[in-house]
Formats: C-alpha cells, sequence, structure tokens
C-alpha cells in the first residue's frame, strides 16, 4: 500500500463509516431525548455477529446477510436499552453504560467460545463505481469503497430529510423537545422513543458490522476500542445535525490514522519522530476536547434530553 | 334546530358534552368524588376551584389525558371513550394547557401539524399554513405561520395555543387558566376572542380561579371544592364573595385591611443595578429604587422583565454587574448570602421547591436550614435536637402549617404549606427587609389569605417588603407604593392611591409613566 495524501485521504473517508453510522443512529436517538451510552456494546455485538455469519466457522454466509444479521443484534439490544430507558425510566446514562458492558463482556465471550479466539471473514470488497471511479484523484478518494461507506454517507442528507421532511421527523424533534406538548397533541411519547433508540441500536450494529466485515476483515476482543462512546460525543460535536456529525466523523477517522499522516507529511518533533503511542492518544483526548467545546453549544440541545417523561408531572 | 351544525372552523358542532359520575382516584386522593359536569354549543362554563378541588383532573379526563375510575362521558348523546388526547381531538375536543403546550424550538405551522395523520407519512406543512392563514383570518387572530415559538411573546403564543386548538379539536375547547401568564391588555384581548367564538357556537370551559375573570366572561359557574361538585349557578348578578365562600368553604378576606402606620427609614436602598440574566444579556437595566420600613412597594410586570433577577441579585444569588444595594445604609453588594442574612435580609424566592426548600429534608431541618450552626440549634458542633423541635414546634402552631409531623419531608406538603414554612422560617429570623417573589403563586386561596395577612402584619411592624408579584391583584391588594418593571428598566413608581389597572396594564406593556 503506497503512502500518499491521496490514499491517506480514502483511508479517512472509509474509516469514518463506523463513526457516521453509529453517530447518525445516536443523533435520533437524541433528538428524541434519549441518551444511549450503549452504543459501544452494540456495535461489538453488531460487529461479532456479522462476522460469525459470514465466516467459515460459523454460517458462511454472504456479507449482507451478516450485515443485517449484525443490525438485527444491535436492533435487539436498542429494545432492551428503551425498555430500560423508555418503559422502566432507568437512568440512562447509567443504563447505557450497563450495555455497553453487557455488550464487550458477552461478544468477548462469544468469541472464545464459538470461534476459538481467531476468525476472519472474506466481508465487503471495494465495489467502485463505473465512470466516477476512473477520475484521476477523485475517483480514488470518493469512489473506490465498499458498499457500507456510499451507504452510510448517503444516509447523512437522508436523514436530514426524514428529521425535517416527515412526520415521524417532527414527532422526533418534538418529543426531544417538550414530550409533554407532544403527548396532548395525541403523539406516543413512548413509540417515538422506542422507534429511535432501536433504530440507533440497528445503527450501531450495522456499524460493528462495518468495523469487522467491511474495514478489517477479522474481530478482535473490544475491537471498538471506544468508538462507540466517541460516536456519542460526536453527536454533542455535531449539535444534533447530521451534517456536522459528518464532518465530525471525518475528523475523527483522521485523527485515528494520525500515524499515516505524520509520515507522509513527514512530521517531526526537534529532529525526532513523534512516538506512535501518542498519536493513537490523539483521538480520546480530542473527544473531551470536543466536549468542552461543544458545552458552548448546549443552546441546540434537545431540551428534554436524558428526561423520563410521565404524564401528568408538568 | 334549524342552525347550522359546522362550525367557521370546519368542525361538527358540540351541542352538549356531559360527564356524568366521574370518579378518579390517585394514591391516597379522590380528586374526582361522582362529578357531574356539562356544557353546551355556545356557552362558556366557567370551572371555578381551589388548587386541588380536581378542576384539572376533571378536563384531563375530558381530554383523555386521564381515564376515569367510574363515570361517563357523552358528546351530543352518545357515550365516548376516550383512551388518549387522539381520541378527544378526533372529536372536536381541544384544549389550552395553563403552561403552553408549544415546542419553543418548531415553528407555528409545525406545531400544529404535530401529531396530524398524513398520507405517506410525509408533512405537509403548506396546506397547514394555508388552513392556519384562513382560521386566523375567519377568528381574527393574527399569526405567522413561519415564526418560531420562541420568537413570540407570550400573548402570542396562547394565539397559536387557541389556533391550534381551533385546527385540531376546534368544537369544544378547554382553557386551563388561560390568563395566567397574560396583561391585561392581552386579557382583555382574549376575551372578546372567547367571545367570538361563543357567538359561533363553539363550546369553552374556563378554567379559573380568579373570580372577576369568571363574572366577566361565563354563562354558567360550576364550583368545586375537595374533588365534589358544590353547585352549578347561572352568572346573573351573583357576588364574588358568594362564589369565594362556595370555593373554600367559609368567608376569605384577599385583601387584608391597612392600618395607616409611620414609614420609617430607608432600608433596602438599590441605585443604577445593572445585571444579567442567564443568557449573559441585560436582565435589569439601572434600576433604582427604595424600601422603607413599614412599607410595601410591590413590583409589577409581565413574567420575565427582570423581576426574577432583581429579587435573586438583592438576595445574593446573582452578581450584579454595577450599581449598588445597601440594607440599613450599609452596602450588601459583595456581601456572601450568609453575611446578607445577618444583615437582616430574608426571602422568599420564586420557585419554592428549587431554591426555597430541600423537598427530601424534613420540616424541622428545613426550619433551620440557614441558622443550624447557631445556637440554640448546635452546640459546639452537635445539635440540639430539643431546640429545634420546640423551634419548629411553635412555628408549625403559629404559622398554622398543615404537615403530618416534625419529621415529614417537605416535599410531602402541598405548595400552601410549603410557602407557609418558608414565611415562617424568614420571619421567625425577624427580618429588616423581607422579599417576597411571588409569595402565592400557585397557591389556593385560603394560603393566599393567610401569606397576604402576614405579609401585612409585618408591615405594619416596620419590616420594609419588596413584593414581586405577576398577579396584578395581589400587588394591588397589598402594596403601598408599585413599581413596574418591562425589560428591565423602571416604567414608572404610583402610590396606591392613584393606581388603576388600565394605566399599570399599560406601564406593564412597556409605555412609561406620563409625568
Amino acid at each position: 500500500m503506497e503512502l500518499n495524501i491521496v490514499e491517506a485521504l480514502r483511508l479517512a473517508i472509509q474509516f469514518a463509516t463506523p463513526y457516521l453510522l453509529a453517530s447518525l443512529g445516536e443523533v435520533f436517538a437524541q433528538r428524541s431525548g434519549v441518551l444511549n451510552l450503549g452504543v459501544e456494546g452494540m456495535m461489538l455485538m453488531g460487529a461479532f455477529s456479522a462476522i460469525f455469519t459470514v465466516s467459515s466457522k460459523g454460517f458462511g454466509a454472504s456479507p449482507w446477510v451478516g450485515l443485517l444479521v449484525g443490525m438485527i443484534v444491535g436492533g435487539l439490544m436498542g429494545l432492551g436499552m428503551a425498555i430500560v430507558s423508555v418503559t422502566l425510566q432507568a437512568e440512562q446514562g447509567i443504563s447505557g453504560i450497563g450495555f455497553t458492558l453487557f455488550g464487550l463482556g458477552l461478544s468477548s465471550l462469544l468469541f472464545k467460545v464459538l470461534a476459538g479466539g481467531v476468525i476472519t471473514a472474506s466481508g465487503f470488497g471495494p465495489f467502485p463505481i463505473p465512470l466516477l471511479s476512473d477520475i484521476p484523484v477523485l475517483g480514488d478518494v470518493f469512489f473506490r469503497h465498499n458498499a457500507l461507506v456510499y451507504i452510510a454517507f448517503l444516509l447523512v442528507p437522508i436523514s436530514v430529510w426524514v428529521l425535517n421532511r416527515t412526520s415521524w421527523g417532527l414527532q422526533i424533534r418534538a418529543v426531544g423537545q417538550n414530550p409533554a406538548a407532544a403527548d396532548t397533541m395525541g403523539v406516543s411519547v413512548a413509540r417515538v422513543r422506542y422507534s429511535t433508540v432501536i433504530l440507533g441500536g440497528i445503527m450501531a450494529g450495522a456499524a460493528g458490522a462495518s468495523l469487522s466485515i467491511a474495514l478489517t476483515p477479522i474481530f478482535q476482543e473490544n475491537m471498538t476500542e471506544g468508538r462507540g462512546f466517541i460516536a456519542v460525543a460526536l453527536v454533542y460535536f455535531g449539535s444534533w445535525s447530521p451534517w456536522r456529525v459528518m464532518w465530525g466523523a471525518l475528523l475523527f477517522s483522521i485523527a485515528n490514522n494520525l500515524q499515516i499522516w505524520v509520515q507522509i507529511l513527514n512530521i517531526q518533533i526537534g529532529g525526532a519522530d513523534i512516538p506512535p503511542n501518542l498519536l493513537i492518544m490523539v483521538p480520546y483526548v480530542l473527544t473531551i476536547v470536543v466536549l468542552v467545546f461543544a458545552r458552548q453549544r448546549a443552546r441546540v440541545e434537545p431540551a428534554a434530553l436524558t428526561k423520563p417523561f410521565e404524564r401528568g408531572e408538568n | 334546530m334549524s342552525q347550522p351544525t359546522t362550525l367557521p372552523s370546519g368542525h361538527t358542532r358540540i351541542d352538549s358534552a356531559e360527564m356524568r359520575g366521574i370518579v378518579k382516584r390517585f394514591p391516597g386522593v379522590l380528586a374526582n368524588d361522582h362529578v357531574n359536569f356539562e356544557v353546551r354549543a355556545g356557552e362558556i362554563h366557567a370551572l371555578l376551584g381551589e388548587n386541588g378541588a380536581g378542576k384539572s383532573t376533571l378536563m384531563k379526563i375530558l381530554y383523555g389525558l386521564y381515564q376515569p375510575d367510574e363515570g361517563q362521558i357523552f358528546i351530543n348523546g352518545e357515550e365516548v371513550h376516550f383512551h388518549s388526547p387522539a381520541d378527544a381531538l378526533a372529536r372536536g375536543i381541544g384544549m389550552i394547557h395553563q403552561h403552553f403546550m408549544l415546542v419553543q424550538t418548531l415553528t407555528v405551522a409545525e406545531n400544529v401539524a404535530l401529531g396530524m395523520k398524513t398520507p405517506h407519512g410525509l408533512l405537509e406543512l403548506d396546506g397547514v399554513k394555508k388552513r392556519l392563514r384562513e382560521l386566523s383570518e375567519i377568528y381574527g387572530l393574527k399569526i405567522d405561520p413561519d415564526a418560531y415559538i420562541w420568537q413570540l411573546s407570550v400573548g402570542e403564543q396562547q394565539r397559536v395555543e387557541i389556533v391550534k386548538a381551533l385546527y385540531r379539536g376546534g368544537a369544544l375547547i378547554i382553557l386551563d387558566e388561560p390568563t395566567a401568564v397574560l396583561t391585561p391588555q392581552e386579557v382583555d384581548e382574549l376575551f372578546v376572542t372567547l367571545k367570538q367564538m361563543r357567538e359561533q357556537g363553539h363550546a369553552l370551559i374556563f378554567i379559573s380561579h380568579k373570580l372577576h375573570e369568571v363574572q366577566d366572561l361565563s354563562d354558567r359557574i360550576t364550583v368545586m371544592r375537595d374533588g365534589r361538585v358544590v353547585d352549578t349557578v347561572p352568572n346573573d348578578g351573583i357576588e364574588q364573595r358568594t362564589l369565594a365562600r362556595m370555593m373554600v368553604g367559609r368567608d376569605v378576606q384577599l385583601q387584608p385591611d391597612r392600618p395607616e402606620v409611620e414609614r420609617g427609614p430607608v432600608r433596602l436602598r438599590v441605585r443604577d443595578l445593572v445585571v444579567n440574566n442567564d443568557q449573559d444579556l441585560p436582565a435589569l437595566r439601572g434600576i433604582s429604587l427604595d424600601v422603607h420600613a413599614g412599607e410595601i412597594v410591590g413590583i409589577a410586570g409581565v413574567s420575565g422583565n427582570g423581576q426574577r433577577e432583581l429579587a435573586e441579585t438583592i438576595a445574593g444569588l446573582r452578581e450584579a454587574v454595577s450599581g449598588e444595594i445597601e440594607l440599613d445604609g450599609k452596602s450588601i453588594l459583595h456581601a456572601s448570602v450568609a453575611e446578607r442574612l445577618r444583615a437582616g435580609l430574608a426571602f422568599i424566592p420564586e420557585e419554592r421547591m428549587r431554591h426555597g426548600t430541600i423537598g427530601v429534608f424534613s420540616v424541622a431541618e428545613n426550619m433551620i436550614l440557614q441558622n443550624h450552626g447557631d445556637p440554640p440549634f448546635a452546640r459546639s458542633v452537635f445539635f440540639d435536637f430539643g431546640a429545634i423541635a420546640r423551634h419548629t414546634g411553635e412555628l408549625i402552631r403559629r404559622f398554622n402549617i398543615k404537615t403530618p409531623s416534625q419529621e415529614t419531608p417537605v416535599k410531602n406538603l402541598s405548595g400552601g404549606n410549603i410557602q407557609k414554612l418558608i414565611l415562617a422560617r424568614e420571619l421567625s429570623r425577624q427580618p429588616v427587609v423581607l422579599i417576597a417573589a411571588q409569595p402565592t403563586r400557585g397557591v389556593d386561596i385560603s394560603a393566599t389569605e393567610y401569606i397576604r395577612h402576614t405579609l401585612m402584619q409585618q408591615r405594619n411592624e416596620g419590616v420594609a417588603i419588596l413584593l414581586i408579584s405577576e398577579d396584578l391583584d395581589e400587588i394591588l391588594a397589598l402594596s403601598d407604593r408599585i413599581v413596574v418593571l418591562y425589560e428591565g428598566q423602571i416604567m414608572g413608581v404610583v402610590d396606591r392611591e392613584d393606581a388603576d389597572v388600565e394605566m399599570l396594564g399599560l406601564m406593564m406593556a412597556g409605555a412609561r409613566q406620563q409625568a
């Protein structure tokens, strides 16, 4: 693999996929007033179930079936999160962390028991778009990806459209801001929140599958390495707007592959190479920095975020 | 009946809506006890009662928000079962809630379209906007369908609520204390609209505890007390006293007697006070006022014109940008809350649960929140529980606080009793200056009566009282002088003898006092 700017940009777009999928799902959940911190665990379960479906150790199915299974598993965990946070009105942050730990533990266990500690699969291959991929430079950067990359980026305008142009989108925005008002207009707050949290789970499952069967056709314990939490942070960074979340995903994708950029651009500190561990740390430090700045955008935060709704409390 | 049965809003007229034998129980409370209630087309029916009398519960049942434990509802003689507001809306019943049920971040049209069934699930806002313009034409309610709610004034937001109700469930509209947040002029406009809707054949239910409004507006009055209907009477010459007695069960006097008291020296002096609000925008733009011993100065104004910031700044909960605050001639501008308390300041905050008490603490603990470290309540580092219990017991008796015990968590008390507790605590420290912010908001008539009498008594004993209230009746009932606040500025200062509601209303809407 030749290292040049074109390749680095291509990787930046490609590795933005898991962030983008998970963050878009989280945008829906948060816009309706539910903070789902279980994304990390849902991604891990999606990643393992997808690769196990595709791998010869499992069912040897096609990557599309693997993706579907990953989404179903993520959606089921989303359903669990919805029951706990909407119906049982548990504290959302804590129950989300519970789902993350659950996903981490269960995916590791299944990995050991079912896959014996090693699993690979031939997942989604590159799918160059005819004609467009032949454009010099641009073709390489934008149009020589696997199918999930295109889908993830297409979901950005689709999400915007759904939120702003459909009844469901209007209900989501209303429920996240003033659930009591939506309730008096005959909107079922619980139904809307169930739908968005399950959608968030499905998208997290897809994000996990994109890691295990599209980007690195392999599964490792805790292979998400905090990407699920970063995806949640991206929603704040992007002020709950799918477009801004997309830019955030790209930014973090670049931060993730910072070693490559440092090599290409030949960046050194005091004539010495920058220690790689320092570079690996960057996305996590960036998360903290981003959240500090995101605080100042709190004005657009869904007013009912993290608040369970019960009729007649107003 | 030869009258058309379709209303200008397009709904089928509801000639009668009847609730029979409605029973609704909440844990430990019988909110509605076999209630009968009826409203007809072309009628404004007032529902009058104290807080907790069961008015809102009854109306939430009619609107499908609650399901009754017993009883039936009939619309035009046909029995109906409402499982959610969507069912009630479908039968032409709309409700305007006391706290506006509008999503601030959405436009007017989006708020109206919320929850509407549309083909393919796509929003069709153009059609909604067109119909909104038609309705606002027919009913003379000016609104911009594309405006965001947060851009609108309170009066405009209420217009949106009315149009929303007309659009969605327009034949019978329930208004839950709709005037609580309006200026007197906005109230007049609202009443004109409601009377027009009555002429056109809408059925209207008007929930209120303001007697003169009920008298001005309604055709019939139903009074509720303790979950039961006391009586339904036609509104022809019934006296306010009679209505109040029906509500409370005894005679009430909301306007305490006012003996002439010699005005003492200035106790609280505020000069050129500039304060920012939570968004760091100017809330007070140079306020100056004096409060003398033995006088009540009332701050009148519509909510959100700087009253809260004024109270918090004097109490020490908010920092001033510039200006001066003096208590008994000494600056307290930079003093801590504890220093202000020691200097003789007492504060009844606007939000009694958030700033006035700690809900999970007991009555006794809340009584000594400020001076728990001082004798006789504490000796060295230990509490003297005997002294605390004696102190609390005496205050409970003196201020007639209804609580099961001293150990009861304050959050289990009613609003009126929490307010009495705060009053008791503040007055037990024998303050020089008392800041009372919305002392009777959300409190029932008997507690209101008690609190007002207590404030007046404190004034007579020489306390300097700054009364902040959005209830103009309260300002007029208590104040010796009235200061009108609008957008952080003083529009004028009026002596009680010269005060008149219309003039105050104009000043509350931003007109400066004529010299």
